[in-house]
């Protein structure tokens, strides 16, 4: 005997016939049904002082999603010199934007009692990493992941920021649903490599976003080809074509190709990120940068674009 | 009484906390007076019991964690079933416990398999005569819907796999975990800790960015007392397919797993290559020791094999 399918979505397991004789297409029962759903949901309230919010995020783990993060700021910022950007680290269980951007110790408090974020490179910078220990780990089920991202979010002092750029954690869970639910986010770039499994998660990654009502604004093909360092043959490692591909089904447009490069790894790994280490002429920089300007240009089409 | 949680509402509170039955998300929650009365705090045995129950055919139960995502850690997982079925006297079984992203069925060729129910529990799904596989991915209705479930939804069903799937009897269970160290981290060694867990296997890659993550996956291991088998590296080394020379894509800055493995004093398992016909194979579903039995990369996971049987005997 098959077993059900589980069908699984965001609103509630139970399914209803909606339909009735005076209503046979159930129209008013979905509505008030979906009034009644929407009871609980937290109301989304602005960070105060930040005007437009990017996450980075992929369904998937691994594929550089702090690293494009990191990089991204400091592009968004050589580009606008006289906005100010900032990064938040929302992966409580392995923050890595300390060691990219060479940061550590306790932020202090300001008199308002926020807590003032680190700043390195002109970002302004948080993380729990800052607060616990390297190597403890943070071994907390979701609803104190909840509250530890709400705190990240209201109670560090980011006024003023013009760019919010957040580095999400792997996967589809509390702290997706967290910052999705709680604030007004103007964009999202999903981060993948070419490799099927990871386009797998990357596919849910961005459905999610539809789901919860997040513009995404391309999808970044990372790790996409590697060159090697003897004989310089293009190899691509984990396949060729399949970024483009997902992007035409889910209709979204890669917005940049990054080559997998030992010399970005190295300088994130030494907290001096590629960005601002090397030259601007250099095809790794470059990338980034283009990235940067396509993100903006994608922010402002969707900002004209009249209301759905 | 049994408190198997069912429609469960979105924002549930969790169980276990102090709200739980009395938060406003709990208004038309089935299980509200359950939850109300304190009930459902208590750990119920009969769960545990259960769980022990399905885990008494099982010989080695082994994790597979690492504080990184993206190290590998259910390519690792798969292969390393694959060389353990190579034996046909012993039965291998996985469980894929990422919820959220669950790779296992597409790396092992088996995305859109349905999982069948019996009169014994629900049966894996098949991928030779002895090798099995249960995932949250076998039970979607597509490949690509999105599982976007809060903690305590994926403690329930995390609680279902290990009560409900009849495994059988087994000489090795891998169980694949999402990366970080959370609730699916938490239920897992909740509930297998009483069953006599063998160990946790640790994957790794050599960059230090991911290093940071693993002592932390360590740290916890030690703080919920699971033992650990040892640390895989993955990705130690690329050989380019044209001119066959080595290359390092992701540095060893400060030694790599085996300088970590030797910091916290435990076995240092082996090392594995990066491979793009591994990568292939694992999105195709194909297995990669038919197409590639002679390659480097196939004996290194041989090797691997050899020292986690080693390790698990010593234990």
């Amino acid at each position: 005997m098959a077993l059900r399918r589980l069908n699984v979505c965001v609103s509630f397991s139970w399914k209803m016939k909606y339909s009735t004789h005076s209503d046979p297409l159930g129209t008013k029962l979905k509505e008030r049904q979906a009034q009644m759903m929407k009871k609980g949901l937290p109301v989304k309230k602005p960070i105060e002082g930040v005007k437009n919010v990017i996450l980075v995020a992929s369904g998937k783990g691994g594929v550089g999603k702090s690293t494009v993060a990191v990089n991204l700021a400091l592009a968004l910022s050589r580009h606008l010199p006289t906005q100010d950007v900032g990064l938040l680290d929302a992966d409580i269980f392995g923050p890595s934007i300390p060691t990219m951007m060479n940061l550590s110790g306790n932020p202090s408090l300001t008199e308002k009692n926020l807590i003032k974020p680190l700043v390195n490179y002109n970002i302004k910078c948080m993380s729990m990493g800052f607060l616990v220990d390297n190597n403890a780990p943070v071994v907390w089920r979701g609803l104190m992941v909840m509250s530890a991202i709400e705190k990240l979010l209201r109670q560090v002092d980011w006024s003023p920021l013009d760019y919010l750029i957040i580095d999400m954690p792997p996967g589809t869970g509390d702290t997706q649903l967290s910052i999705a639910q709680n604030i007004p986010v103007a964009g999202a770039v999903v981060v993948t490599t070419p490799q099927e499994i990871a386009l797998i998660d990357a596919r849910k990654g961005a459905l999610m976003f539809e789901k919860v009502g997040i513009p995404v604004l391309g999808l970044v093909n990372n790790m996409a080809s590697y060159s090697c360092p003897n004989c310089g043959h293009h190899s691509h490692i984990f396949g060729a074509t399949g970024a483009e591909k997902l992007g035409k089904e889910i209709g979204v447009d890669v917005l940049v190709d990054i080559p997998l490069d030992t010399s970005i790894m190295e300088a994130a790994d030494g907290g001096y990120p590629i960005v601002i280490s090397s030259a601007s002429n250099n095809p790794l920089v470059q990338a980034y940068i283009s990235l940067a300007e396509k993100v903006l240009s994608r922010l402002s089409a969707i900002k004209n674009e009249p209301s759905r | 009484m049994e408190t198997q949680m069912e429609n469960i509402p979105e924002h549930c509170p969790g169980i276990q906390s102090e709200s739980a039955g009395k938060a406003s998300t709990c208004a038309g929650c089935p299980n509200q007076k359950i939850c109300e009365s304190g009930e459902a705090k208590l750990e119920d045995p009969k769960i545990i019991a259960g769980i022990q129950q399905r885990m008494l055919n099982v010989k080695h139960k082994v994790l597979i964690l690492s504080g990184k995502g993206g190290v590998g850690k259910s390519t690792i997982t798969t292969m390393i079933a694959r060389v353990f079925a190579q034996d046909l006297a012993k039965n291998i079984a996985v469980m894929d416990v990422d919820i959220c992203g669950p790779s296992t069925p597409r790396i092992m060729g088996v995305e859109g398999e349905t999982v069948h129910q019996s009169g014994s529990g629900w049966s894996p799904v098949y991928i030779g005569e002895n090798l099995s596989l249960m995932s949250v991915g076998l039970l979607l209705g597509s490949p690509d819907d999105a599982v976007i479930w809060r903690g305590p939804k994926k403690n329930g069903l995390i609680k279902q796999f290990l009560t409900e799937v009849d495994w059988g009897s087994l000489d090795y269970l891998f169980m694949d975990t999402p990366p970080g160290t959370s609730d699916e981290h938490l239920s897992i060694a909740q509930y297998m800790i009483p069953c006599q867990l063998t160990g946790a296997i640790i994957v790794t890659s050599p960059q230090e960015i991911s290093l940071l993550d693993v002592r932390k996956e360590i740290n916890f291991c030690r703080k919920v007392n699971i033992p650990i088998i040892g640390i895989v590296e993955n990705m130690s080394w690329f050989v380019c397919p044209k001119c066959t020379k080595e290359s390092i894509i992701f540095p060893a800055s400060t030694g790599g797993a085996r300088q970590m493995a030797s910091e916290f004093h435990l076995p240092f398992l082996g090392q594995i290559p990066l491979d793009h016909r591994l990568a292939q194979s694992c999105d195709e579903g194909n297995d990669f020791f038919e197409a590639y039995s002679d390659s480097a990369t196939a004996t290194a996971f041989i090797d691997l094999g050899k020292a986690i049987d080693a390790e698990i005997r010593k234990l």
